[in-house]
Formats: structure tokens, C-alpha cells, sequence
């Protein structure tokens, strides 16, 4: 058993709660208030389809089959669509980094919540 | 005689909001026996690893834990690395190295607070979760999550640290060490603690050797086990690392461990922030990974993490083996309970700071009388006959589908 040194006494416990009710509070109203986002926290995905060649490598390297690139139009005239299921997406930007063209980034929009299951598929 | 009270603890969270099923027979208030039923979260881990690509896998590895996200990953990197032969950049093993010892630090504030929790002290709790969370927003602003942070790859890391970043670091490093020497001075004071913490649970070093135990249970014990001294890697191996080790062994002495080796990871912080070469942060690295197999040591949070991957050739591991530092301490947790109070079980069980699904594996148990062994596409086709018995027809469902 260790010996006691000495007997603690909480003083420093006091100041802290003087101090502490002058302090603002470290919680938020949450829908009212937004949160605080890091700069680069990984967020929705953004795609700019201008540059896409239609590799499919984020589909290959998506951990989850979270993205779904799409050419509706022909060979020659591409018209790419990117869609997203965010019930699958894992936020990992695995995508972001495996893109040859850059054409995806991330944003730091977490508001992503849908009332019905069928809605989470989002075209980027 | 008689034969004791037999209470069942768990499996909806004992102690730690994780399942796990206790079987505690008491003689009076002293346990007397302890039977610990694991197996409520295994979740095929090691399988789903081998039918996904290395790059996938990276995002599974990292979720095996959710504490000890980096150091899975690190350890998973480094073995690809290492069958792959590449060599990465001295500025990738820094910040590997930083991001390491922040989660050392997020997982062992978590540990105090919930030790906190377990005997009582829920201001100890309230204290080193807020501190923690400082910890956590640094870790999101460095990797871009605040738990799974994803900062490691094949070959080196994802993101760099500008010098905004390092500044912040340093800032709140600060703010930490203040903090936690108050923790480490009410550790060494506080009467309540120390009567409540010290001579139970004991594991002394040689029932560590027996049992197998890793991590801040077996330093406890005086024994230095610990993988950045014993056989350092990456990083560590030019920045030396001050060993902490105690002789009390029980739970007081793991928790001393577990406060002294927060200081220890500050001052690492601080010199590898300081001492960071420039340079690129990552290697490119192949696809197809050649042919063969190793196993890695990484000093996780809770002692030492090893992996093991064998590679056929393929884009795909044949097989990863992940043995997680909860799984060998758990072998002396039986040990451990036995001989001491009831109202002590929840914080002994708290005090190897257990981590469930890092624990839950696949196991064979064969008998003599002829049991086979079904290989995966066997195993499917049994499960499907079965629901289709029930009425319901799962082979339609396709293992993976995309997100459209």
C-alpha cells in the first residue's frame, strides 16, 4: 500500500469553479448554433465532372461502393454524374486522394441527414 | 460448505459500455471464482480484409479499434510497406509518429476519466474528458476526423503538417502538461484514490509472464515491455524513448503507468514537432504486393499491437491476422478478479482498459468426434439453405452492391 505524502487539500478546485462560472460555455444550442468545423475535416464530397475521364478508380479503391461515377452520355459527348450513397460513405476521401483528374474534394458539410432511407443516394 | 452466489454480469455493458458476459461466484463479498465469456462482437474482420483490396483494407484496419485507430493502421502500413520494400520518407515517420503519441494521450485521458467513473470520482471523469476533447479537435484538424482519422497510407501518410498546425500542437501541449501534472499530483495525494485503487487486482510480474499480459498491466509489474524500447521502429528509432515502469501491480500502479507515460508522450510531441524534417510525406506505392508473409509489433495505447499479413501476389491479402493488446490481457483477468471485493470488479475489469471488438476473433473448437472444417463458400451455402428453410431467400442479396 503507498504511503500518504500528504493530505490533499482542494483549493485549487474552488478557484477553478470561480473561474469557471465566468467562462462561456463549452456546449452549443446545436440546431440553432452551427459547430465549430476544423479546415480540414473531411465532410460531403464535391465533384467538378469537367475534368472526369471516367476511370472509375474511386470506385475501385471506395472501401464501402459508397460512389457510383456515370457517363449518360456517349463516348464522345460525356455527360459524367457522380452519385453518392452517404448511408454507405465512411468520410475517408479515399477517393479524393486515388482521383487521377482531382475532379473530387471534400467539403466540410456534415449536415447530411435524410428522413427516408431511399433519399441518402445524392447525386454529387 | 456452501456452494456461493452465483451473479451473472453483463453481457449490456459491465463496467464499459461494450458486451461481454461475467460469471462472478462469490463467497460472501470476495470473488471466488470468475468465468469470462467473450464473443458478443466479432464482426469478421480478418475475412473482410482478405476479399478487399490493400487500399480498402487500410479503412477496415482502422476501425478494429476505436481508440487505437492509428496504431491498427500503422501497424497494417508498415507490414505492406515492409513486403513491398518500400522505404518511407523520414517526414511521414514524424508525423506518424505525433499523431501516435496524441492518440496515446486521448486513449489514456479516456482511461483515467473512466476509472474516474468507475469508483466514483465523476470529477476526475468530467476533468480529463474535457482535456481529451482538446486532444480530439487537434487530431480532426491534423487528420479530418476526429476518431478515425486516417491520416496513414501505403507508403507514407495523407497529410502534411503546415506550421499553423505544428503551433497548435505545441499550444496545446502546454494547456495538457499543466493539466496533467495536477492529474499525476492527485494520483500521489488524493486519499480516496489511492484507498480505493491500490492492492486490488494484483497481477505481480511473474503471473504477467505467465498469463501473457502487454501493455501498462505488465509495466505496472516492472516489467518494460514496451515495443518503441524493446525493438523501436519508425520514428522511435531516432528519438529515444523514456521507459515508465512501476512496482505496486495493481490497479494503482497502472494507473501511475498510464499518467507518467502521458508526460512522456508530451515530451515527445515537443521534440518530434521541433526536430521534423522537411521532405515528402509519402512513396507511391504498387498495387500487387509480392509474395510473402510478416508480422509487425506496434506499441499501441494498450500495449503492443501485432499484426500479421500474408500476400499471395494479388491486390488482395490472403490472410491478415490482427492480435489486438486487449486480447492477451485478457488472459489474466480471471486471475485478477479472484480473491477480491464484488464492489471491485468493475474497476479491475476497467483497469487493463479492455477493448471488446478489438478482442472478438473467430475460434475453432474441435472435438474428437470428427468435426469438419467448412471452407467460406460452403459456410454461405449453409447459411442460405437455412433461411431459405425459414421462408426466406437470401441468395438474391448481392455481397456487395455500389451505391446506385
Amino acid at each position: 500500500m503507498k504511503k500518504i505524502k500528504k493530505i490533499f487539500i482542494p483549493g485549487k478546485i474552488v478557484a477553478r469553479a470561480i473561474t469557471s462560472a465566468f467562462k462561456k460555455p463549452a456546449t452549443i444550442k446545436y440546431p440553432k448554433s452551427k459547430p465549430d468545423i476544423a479546415p480540414g475535416y473531411r465532410g460531403r464530397l464535391i465533384y467538378s465532372p469537367t475534368n472526369c475521364i471516367d476511370c472509375m478508380m474511386c470506385m475501385r479503391d471506395c472501401p464501402t461502393g459508397a460512389i457510383t461515377i456515370k457517363n449518360l452520355g456517349t463516348k464522345e459527348n460525356k455527360e459524367m454524374h457522380a452519385y453518392l450513397n452517404i448511408g454507405r460513405c465512411i468520410f475517408c476521401c479515399q477517393c479524393v486522394d486515388t482521383c487521377p483528374k482531382k475532379c473530387l474534394s471534400f467539403s466540410q458539410d456534415i449536415m447530411l441527414s435524410k428522413l427516408n432511407r431511399d433519399n441518402l443516394t445524392i447525386e454529387l | 460448505m456452501s456452494e456461493g452466489l452465483t451473479i451473472p454480469i453483463g453481457p449490456q455493458h459491465p463496467s464499459l459500455k461494450e458486451p461481454v458476459s461475467f460469471l462472478i461466484t462469490l463467497d460472501g463479498e470476495v470473488v471466488k471464482k470468475a468465468v469470462i465469456e467473450l464473443g458478443y462482437n466479432h464482426r469478421g474482420l480478418e475475412k473482410a480484409c482478405e476479399s478487399r483490396t490493400y487500399i480498402q483494407d487500410l479503412y477496415i484496419i482502422e476501425r478494429v479499434c476505436g481508440i487505437c485507430s492509428h496504431a491498427h493502421s500503422y501497424a497494417y502500413c508498415r507490414c505492406v510497406e515492409e513486403l513491398a520494400g518500400l522505404q518511407t520518407p523520414r517526414r511521414a515517420e514524424y508525423i506518424r509518429g505525433i499523431v501516435g503519441e496524441l492518440e496515446r494521450l486521448h486513449s489514456h485521458l479516456l482511461w483515467l476519466g473512466v476509472a474516474g467513473h468507475e469508483i466514483g470520482f465523476d470529477t476526475l471523469f468530467m476533468y480529463t474528458w474535457r482535456d481529451r476533447e482538446r486532444v480530439l479537435d487537434l487530431l480532426a484538424e491534423i487528420g479530418g476526423n476526429r476518431v478515425n482519422y486516417g491520416i496513414n497510407t501505403i507508403g507514407g501518410v495523407r497529410r502534411d503538417l503546415d506550421e499553423n498546425i505544428c503551433q497548435h500542437i505545441l499550444d496545446v501541449m502546454d494547456g495538457l502538461e499543466e493539466q496533467i501534472k495536477y492529474y499525476a499530483e492527485l494520483a500521489n495525494t488524493e486519499a480516496t484514490l489511492i484507498a480505493r485503487l491500490a492492492g486490488i487486482g494484483i497481477l505481480t510480474r511473474d503471473d504477467v509472464i505467465k498469463y501473457g499480459a502487454v501493455g501498462p498491466v505488465a509495466r505496472a509489474a516492472g516489467i518494460m515491455d514496451d515495443v518503441r524500447i524493446v525493438e523501436p521502429y519508425g520514428v522511435f528509432t531516432e528519438i529515444k524513448v523514456n521507459g515508465v515502469t512501476d512496482d505496486h501491480a495493481d490497479v494503482y500502479g497502472r494507473t501511475v503507468v498510464r499518467i507518467k507515460e502521458m508526460l512522456e508522450s508530451i515530451r515527445l510531441i515537443r521534440l518530434m514537432v521541433k526536430e521534423m524534417p522537411d521532405g515528402p510525406i509519402s512513396v507511391r506505392a504498387p498495387r500487387r504486393i509480392p509474395t510473402g508473409e510478416i508480422i509487425i509489433r506496434v506499441e499501441a495505447p494498450r500495449g503492443e499491437d501485432v499484426h500479421y499479413l500474408r500476400s499471395n501476389g494479388t491486390d488482395k491479402p490472403d490472410r491478415v491476422r490482427v492480435r489486438a493488446p486487449s486480447e492477451a490481457n485478457w488472459h489474466g483477468m480471471k486471475h485478477m478478479l479472484e480473491g477480491f471485493h464484488f464492489a471491485d470488479v468493475p474497476i479491475i475489469i476497467a483497469a487493463i482498459d479492455p477493448c471488446y471488438s478489438c478482442t472478438d476473433r473467430a475460434i475453432m473448437l474441435r472435438s474428437d468426434k470428427g468435426d469438419t472444417v467448412t471452407d467460406w463458400e460452403s459456410l454461405r451455402r449453409t447459411g442460405i439453405e437455412r433461411y431459405k428453410k425459414m421462408g426466406i431467400d437470401p441468395s438474391k442479396i448481392r455481397m456487395r452492391t455500389s451505391g446506385v
